[in-house]
């Protein structure tokens, strides 16, 4: 019980009037920064990291802190309100959370967002307090087998589990996949289909993708058949919180799910983004209620909120004790400790303590301040639905425009912006899944470089992904997900017969 | 443009049919393959073979993907070119629908042309208020009064406090940004 008691000394270095009002103020500056897309988390740490020099180190790493969790809680409101992902972890919160804000439930979502924000992180806080130096170790037995191995099932549950067509499923993640490889090839430093133009030197960038898929896809299919938003009407009742918590004790296992999914894959550094998809595909199959996800499901809310935020959060862990971060937020966070003299790795526990128990107290802290915050403001974020389309309508572009732009300075995004817009109004009309090709975007390139590397040390033996009982469980399991369409249709088109053929 | 009203629900599979659900699905069926020729083209003069002691070549990856994403896009071909009878014979979009999307994407083109040329913040604020005043039929003050409001915000935000700096033109360089 040494950690209650560190804990304790924590609150205390954490709990001040200036270190409470860092945590408000950074908090603010966080949500806005996430419903802002083009200005991420990483950013705006990264913005705001010059503020804090002149601070104490652990009122910094506060601030710093309540940004990140400010922008975590953010990403979710515009992905509810307008379907478009503030941040790269909320494009699963605009799957239930944006047909629940047409349905009129908006408040309701919104509200489900916040509160499994705050349970998904506060898991993973409790695991960093008590298993930090266990859970540390664990991480580095990930080698580049074991991570090919987790982004294959990644994908692979996309086919096994989807709703849609298997093949139309597998066409959009292959886009992904292709886009991801334009540019400079991070192995070789080769230069893969830019065919001379220097602005795909970059290549895609996930962001402006998910500008274009989400947001003008949106905004296109909107005007098509009308405003949608029945939320525009209804009246606000402001018992939404009570209401919504009501429901919430019926969905324990989602929650416990998504919050081990979550500190899994923010600890070997998954991310959240990956973590997200993945609670919300493990809900939909295992949900009582899985067939109505994406049609505004709360369900659908909760499960990739859970997961993203106990990822966002478990991936500080690796950072703290090993120095490794788990996120790119946590890599701009590990530049400031180094800014202010401190070494992150296992010796920072025993001589910088008040540091890092003052650290954790105040991720209890903050996420329990954050939560207050927001909670309060759910009305005025839903009445945000009220304004007319015709204002609305152009905002958004705008606010894209904008987004797009800041990924990389250059405006050939923001026509690619308007590019990936029609194809999201083509791809969402016809079927195509989206989940699948964003994600392919944001991890092709490092599960590129995880296979390549593995079967570099293996010299081209596939065997290498079943070399240990780790990676072999997880590729077995991605490899049944991915062929489980076909087995299934097989077994459905020759009955018995189809069962045996499959399994030889 | 007096048809166009966004804040009202529209019935697509009532109006005059532009696109059905099948030319539409063709069509980005073989988009698809030509993309995945593409692919395959540049893979193939990056080489996707396996280089001793180099790992696989920059192509090989894209390679294998590209071929994967042009046999589901035969399969998805396959599927849609038999002619499909009743709900499957839907409307992708009618006339009077695309006609309302155009409302909305074709000033965004030229949004996005005078971004370079004016700056976003004077290009946005002209987008916004054109918009208001002939698609939302808004009184001329009230929708330059957002569109002001809009972008003297988003200035502040990301110019003064953020310190990001957006594309700027004529007007901001004159007041000395």
């Amino acid at each position: 019980m040494d950690e209650l008691y560190a804990l304790a000394g924590g609150f205390a270095v954490a709990f001040t009037w200036y270190n409470v009002a860092l945590m408000i103020l950074g908090i603010t500056l966080g949500v806005v920064i996430g419903v802002l897309p083009g200005l991420g988390g990483a950013n705006g740490v990264a913005i705001l990291l010059p503020l804090t020099f002149s601070m104490e180190p652990t009122s910094a790493i506060i601030m710093l802190t309540s940004i990140y969790w400010g922008a975590l809680f953010g990403g979710a409101i515009t992905a509810i309100l307008f379907n478009i992902p503030g941040e790269p972890w909320s494009v699963a919160t605009t799957f239930d959370g944006h047909p629940m804000a047409q349905r009129g439930r908006a408040d309701e979502a919104l509200v489900a967002a916040f509160t499994s924000s705050f349970v998904g992180a506060i898991f993973a806080v409790a695991l960093i307090t008590f298993l930090a130096p266990v859970v540390a170790k664990f991480a580095l037995r990930f080698g580049p087998a074991e991570f090919f191995a987790v982004q294959f099932l990644t994908f692979a549950s996309f086919i096994g589990m989807g709703r849609g067509s298997p093949a139309k499923t597998l066409a959009s993640m292959c886009l992904g996949f292709a886009l991801a490889c334009v540019g400079l090839d991070g192995v070789t430093g080769s230069l893969r289909m830019t065919f001379g133009h220097d602005e795909l030197l970059n290549g895609f960038k996930f962001l402006v993708a998910v500008i274009g898929l989400f947001g003008i896809g949106e905004i296109l299919t909107s005007m098509e058949d009308g405003l949608k938003f029945s939320g525009a009407d209804a009246k606000l009742k402001m018992d939404a919180v009570i209401r919504t918590w009501r429901q919430l004790p019926k969905m324990f296992f989602t929650f416990l799910r998504s919050c081990i999914v979550g500190c899994w894959m923010g600890i070997t550094p998954g991310g959240a983004t990956p973590a997200s998809f993945m609670g919300y595909g493990l809900a939909k199959r295992f949900s009582k209620n899985g067939n109505n996800f994406g049609k505004g499901e709360l369900e659908g809310v909760v499960a990739p909120e859970t997961a993203a935020h106990a990822a966002g959060t478990a991936a500080l862990l690796p950072m703290l004790t090993l120095g490794i971060p788990g996120s790119p937020t946590a890599a701009v966070l590990l530049g400031g400790l180094l800014i202010w003299g401190l070494q992150p790795g296992p010796l920072l526990f025993v001589e910088q303590k008040d540091f890092v128990w003052g650290l954790i107290a105040s991720m209890y802290l903050g996420n329990v301040v954050g939560l207050i915050m927001v909670l309060t403001c759910v009305p005025l974020f839903a009445a945000i639905l009220r304004v007319p389309f015709s204002i609305i309508a152009p905002v958004i572009v705008v606010i894209c425009a904008i987004g797009a732009y800041t990924v990389n300075n250059a405006m050939f995004d923001v026509w690619m912006m308007l590019v990936f817009g029609v194809m999201g109004y083509l791809f969402t009309k016809l079927g195509y899944p989206l989940p699948p090709l964003v994600l392919a975007l944001v991890l092709g390139d490092q599960a590129e470089s995880s296979f390549r590397q593995a079967m570099l040390v293996s010299q081209g033996d596939v065997t290498v992904f079943w070399s240990n009982w780790l990676s072999g469980s997880i590729m077995t399991l991605g490899v049944i997900l991915a062929f489980w369409p076909l087995v299934s249709g097989l077994m459905a088109r020759f009955g018995k017969s189809g069962r045996t053929a499959s399994a030889a | 443009m007096s048809a166009i009203d966004p804040d009202q629900i529209h019935d697509v599979e009532a109006e005059k049919p532009l696109v059905s659900m099948r030319a539409a699905d063709i069509g980005v069926a073989l988009l698809f393959l030509l993309t995945s020729a593409i692919v395959i083209v540049d893979s193939h003069r990056l080489g996707f073979a396996w280089l001793p002691n180099e790992g696989p070549a920059p192509g090989y990856f894209p390679f294998y993907i590209a071929v994967v994403m042009g046999i589901a896009s035969l399969v998805n071909l396959a599927r849609a070119l038999p002619k499909p009878e009743g709900e499957e014979a839907r409307t992708m979009t009618s006339v009077p629908g695309f006609l309302r999307m155009c409302a909305i994407f074709v000033p965004a083109v030229v949004f996005v042309f005078a971004i370079s040329w004016i700056g976003i913040y004077v290009s946005s604020a002209i987008y916004i208020a054109a918009f208001m005043i002939f698609v939302g039929r808004f009184p001329i003050w009230k929708a330059l009064a957002v569109a002001f409001g809009v972008s003297f915000i988003s200035f502040l935000m990301f110019e003064v406090w953020f310190l990001v700096p957006l594309p700027k033109g004529p007007l901001e360089a004159a007041l000395g940004y």
